[in-house]
């Protein structure tokens, strides 16, 4: 494969990244954050994906992952593109397959059964953070609506 | 409609069941929990980002401080006894003394103290009750400030009873009564009292193991240890300290415990800080819970064995920073071998890893020699040659050590078995300054500068020997209080929440059982944070990071234009972000992720690239409120603020809290030699002129450094 300066700068990234974690600068992370690192490149896979993902990658069994090793796969999934971010609208209408009646907001609990009964689901901790991070807290209520477009926002920023 | 089976049964039988909910509700639930866990994963990003920044910032202080000290032992050791410089340090050496304990016991009497009426803190009896220790409780809760007189008698009890304690505590917990395990506190007296609110005061009933580190950074330093001392005269069997790193006078001497004393206790203080070295030097060094649960601050190394810690005299390490010394009879190549601060000392552990950068400070001379050194030409570059060449020149050899046999520096028993001092020393200090890491191994610890990092097969080896089952350390701040490693046979637990910020982390205790399974309570002192969204409380802390970095990246202005310049030949002021990158590492030395960073550091970039000189200008930290016409002087001022302050008081041997002007002279002497660097004798006298507020001949420490502490102008909240 040949070295564009497109491929060198997604590399640079990725190695920038996976430094983050890299605490003995010694060029391997722990597996348990590689989920976080593949997220922080702007990729949105699902579990599954991600446990693909460290199987091809993970030193044997040995809990953690070296640069070597993550570098050409992961910019393989950057060039392809293989976990494409969600567009807004497509996230609306997930939300509004949920609110049936579409009023632009749910209640927590609602939320709350599907992400734990349905999908990939969250544990209980990642539930209450949730909670925690969207709920609207005068009206005890999830609007969804203008969360999408803020949290885009917050991350850009 | 609840189905009474299993989630996995459930998902196995998903093809032939109904669901509840429909095809188009699972892929939106499955769209929404993978947007959702990108978007934490992101802020989590940023807080790893931010966690670093402080967490390498920290470290380097640290490497910092111990350079610093080996310099100082390097000084004891190469130049002359009569030299000026020496004498400005010596003191700090002269850790045995050949007083007895009843002399000393003399010394820290109290009873010529006398309470006065006015007085409104807490009166203490003794023996020790805990109607005592809980009106003490009650007493700093309330903020008041125990009376010089019962602080020495507290401190008083306590040093007998340490000095009966073994070096390994062993603790068995029963069926009826569970123990509780708090790491580092640091000074945070809200975090002990909400640990109490929680989990209740110790009792018989109530057994409590202390981690270590109950001091520095925090400000009620003092109140944490007179609250857990006066547990420990109640309840000797039932509450047990073990020894942390910071629980040393040199330590302390940079990280504020020090300063909180003298500020505290303007008359007494010296003597309460001498009476704490001794009682430092006496906490035990680890304990043992049911023979299979070894508790310590630090860590381990591959050659821990707690056989041979059980029998060293663990009050001869007042400071574990600096390793016994080894009479100077061997002038060969062991000349290194027993006298390195823990930088080197930490080489002769099997190294994986090659030389770090903290070596070559310690091997290469000051360039400058000192000013009433009797031997003062051009300083070759190894230590042993120079050693060799000033002892041929001077004759030294026979009256050195006889110098060395009557000066109290060193304890006369400290001759009979070097090795065997520098085995003991360096187990101790592996005990105390030990990190895990996640690779096999054992290798010095280089960020740290002190003990070494070891990996789980050194866990399962030292367990194993022992016959163990679980190592709980601390030393390390964990976002969650707590935090697994190593199979889970290694836990760190860390009771200081908001270690680096409000909102920078929790803290947690842990609470065991006869069955030895460990639970964990987390908290977080600061109400504030604690109704803090996930995201605000990331930028809070990521706003605090990134003063503190653009206070470092100030400090180092013209560190940071040579380097910048080095990339920018033709003077056009601009260089690539790739090169400001680099460029800036090179100088802080950091190991952060500057290309990350950039984008919150430097707000504007034209074409992808840097215009430093401007950007340089508008990191705006505000400039002294004094006139001091030599910039590279302030520069150097900013950069070694901590070492400045450290050498400070080292001189200041009377803790008065004031240096003359002639000491302060040579406090930037020793600071230039540690730097490598040239002062003009003028730029010196002038800034002690400039500095003497008072114009009394005497510069007030506080003052000095509270005149030069950085202020970020920039900063919006």
């Amino acid at each position: 494969m040949a070295e564009t300066s497109e491929t060198a700068d997604i590399q640079r990234k990725i190695r920038a990244a996976f430094h983050v974690f890299d605490h003995k600068a010694d060029n391997t992370v722990d597996v348990r954050e590689v989920s976080t690192i593949i997220y922080s490149l702007g990729c949105f896979p699902t579990k599954a994906d991600i446990h693909r993902f460290v199987d091809e990658v993970e030193e044997d069994n040995m809990g953690y992952v070296h640069l070597d090793k993550f570098l050409p796969v992961m910019t393989k999934v950057l060039l392809e593109n293989k976990f494409p971010p969600i567009p807004e609208e497509n996230l609306l209408q997930a939300f509004e397959v949920l609110d049936k009646e579409r009023r632009g907001y749910m209640e927590p609990q609602e939320l709350a059964k599907y992400m734990k009964s349905e999908g990939e689901t969250f544990s209980q901790e990642e539930m209450n953070e949730m909670l925690t991070a969207l709920v609207d807290e005068k009206k005890n209520l999830i609007c969804y609506k203008e969360l999408i477009s803020q949290l885009t926002l917050d991350l850009d920023t | 409609m609840g189905c009474g089976m299993g989630k996995s049964s459930l998902q196995e039988k998903k093809c032939t069941r109904v669901s509840i909910y429909s095809v188009p509700a699972i892929r939106a639930a499955l769209l929404i929990q993978r947007w959702y866990r990108q978007y934490v994963a992101r802020l989590e990003m940023r807080r790893r980002c931010t966690w670093n920044i402080f967490q390498s910032i920290e470290y380097a202080g640290e490497q910092d401080q111990i350079k610093l000290y080996s310099f100082f032992g390097f000084l004891m050791d190469h130049f002359t006894p009569a030299s000026s410089e020496r004498n400005l340090i010596s003191h700090i050496f002269r850790e045995n003394e050949i007083c007895r304990d009843t002399e000393w016991e003399r010394y820290f009497c109290y009873k010529d103290i006398e309470v006065p009426d006015s007085y409104t803190g807490p009166h203490l009896t003794f023996p020790m009750t805990f109607c005592g220790v809980s009106k003490l409780v009650e007493a700093f809760k309330q903020k008041q400030q125990l009376h010089a007189r019962y602080v020495l008698q507290i401190l008083g009890e306590t040093w007998r009873l340490l000095r009966i304690l073994p070096n390994i505590n062993h603790v068995s917990v029963c069926q009826t009564k569970e123990i509780t395990i708090c790491g580092d506190l640091h000074g945070q007296l809200e975090d002990l009292l909400l640990i109490f609110y929680k989990n209740g005061l110790p009792s018989s009933e109530k057994p409590y193991i202390f981690n270590g580190d109950f001091v520095d950074r925090g400000k009620s330093s003092l109140e944490i240890l007179l609250i857990l001392f006066g547990f420990l005269l109640v309840y000797p069997n039932d509450l047990h300290l073990n020894r942390g790193n910071h629980e040393d006078h040199i330590v302390n001497l940079r990280y504020g415990f020090t300063k909180e004393i003298l500020g505290k206790y303007r008359v007494h203080g010296k003597k309460i800080l001498k009476l704490l070295q001794k009682i430092f030097s006496w906490l035990p060094l680890a304990t043992v819970i049911n023979d299979k649960v070894l508790v310590v601050h630090g860590g381990i190394s591959n050659s821990t064995d707690l056989n041979v810690v059980s029998r060293v005299d663990r009050h001869r390490y007042v400071s574990v920073l600096r390793p016994p010394k080894v009479v100077h009879q061997t002038l060969n190549g062991n000349r290194n071998e027993g006298d390195n601060g823990p930088a080197e000392g930490r080489r002769r552990v099997r190294s994986l890893t090659n030389h770090s950068s903290a070596l070559p400070q310690r091997n290469s001379l000051p360039r400058r020699s000192l000013q009433n050194s009797s031997i003062s030409h051009q300083l070759s570059s190894s230590v042993e040659d120079e050693l060799k060449r000033r002892r041929r020149l001077a004759g030294f050899d026979q009256t050195y050590k006889n110098a060395n046999g009557s000066d109290s520096d060193s304890d006369p028993d400290f001759a009979e078995a070097p090795e065997a001092n520098g085995h003991d020393w360096k187990q101790i200090v592996n005990l105390l300054w030990s990190d895990p890491m996640p690779q096999n191994g054992c290798i010095s610890n280089e960020v740290r500068g002190g003990g070494c990092y070891w990996g789980p097969d050194v866990t399962e080896e030292v367990l194993g020997r022992h016959n163990l089952q679980l190592l709980i350390r601390s030393h390390e701040c964990k976002q969650d209080g707590y935090e697994f490693c190593h199979n889970r046979r290694v836990l760190t637990i860390f009771s200081a929440s908001n270690y680096y910020e409000v909102g920078s982390n929790r803290g947690a205790y842990i609470r065991m059982g006869a069955d030895l399974v460990p639970h964990f309570i987390q908290y977080q002192a600061s109400r504030t944070c604690r109704d803090l969204t996930l995201r605000q409380s990331v930028g809070w802390t990521e706003r605090s990071a990134l003063r503190a970095l653009r206070e470092q990246l100030f400090v180092h202005k013209s560190d940071l234009i040579r380097a910048y310049r080095e990339f920018d030949p033709h003077h056009t002021g601009k260089i690539s972000m790739r090169h400001w990158a680099s460029a800036t590492e090179t100088v802080l030395k950091l190991g952060l992720p500057w290309r990350v960073l950039r984008s919150q550091l430097v707000s504007r970039t034209h074409y992808g690239m840097v215009d430093y000189q401007q950007w340089i200008k508008e990191l705006s930290i505000t400039e002294p409120k004094l006139e001091v016409s030599d910039t590279s002087i302030l520069e150097t001022m900013y950069k070694n603020h901590s070492n400045l302050e450290t050498i400070f008081r080292i001189i200041d041997t009377d803790h008065s809290g004031l240096i003359s002007l002639e000491e302060f002279r040579q406090t930037w002497k020793l600071l230039s030699s540690h730097l490598k660097m040239e002062i003009s004798d003028k730029a010196i006298t002038d800034l002690a002129h400039s500095i003497d507020f008072n114009k009394d001949g005497s510069i007030d420490i506080n003052e000095f450094m509270e005149a030069f502490r950085l202020v970020d102008l920039s900063a919006h909240g």
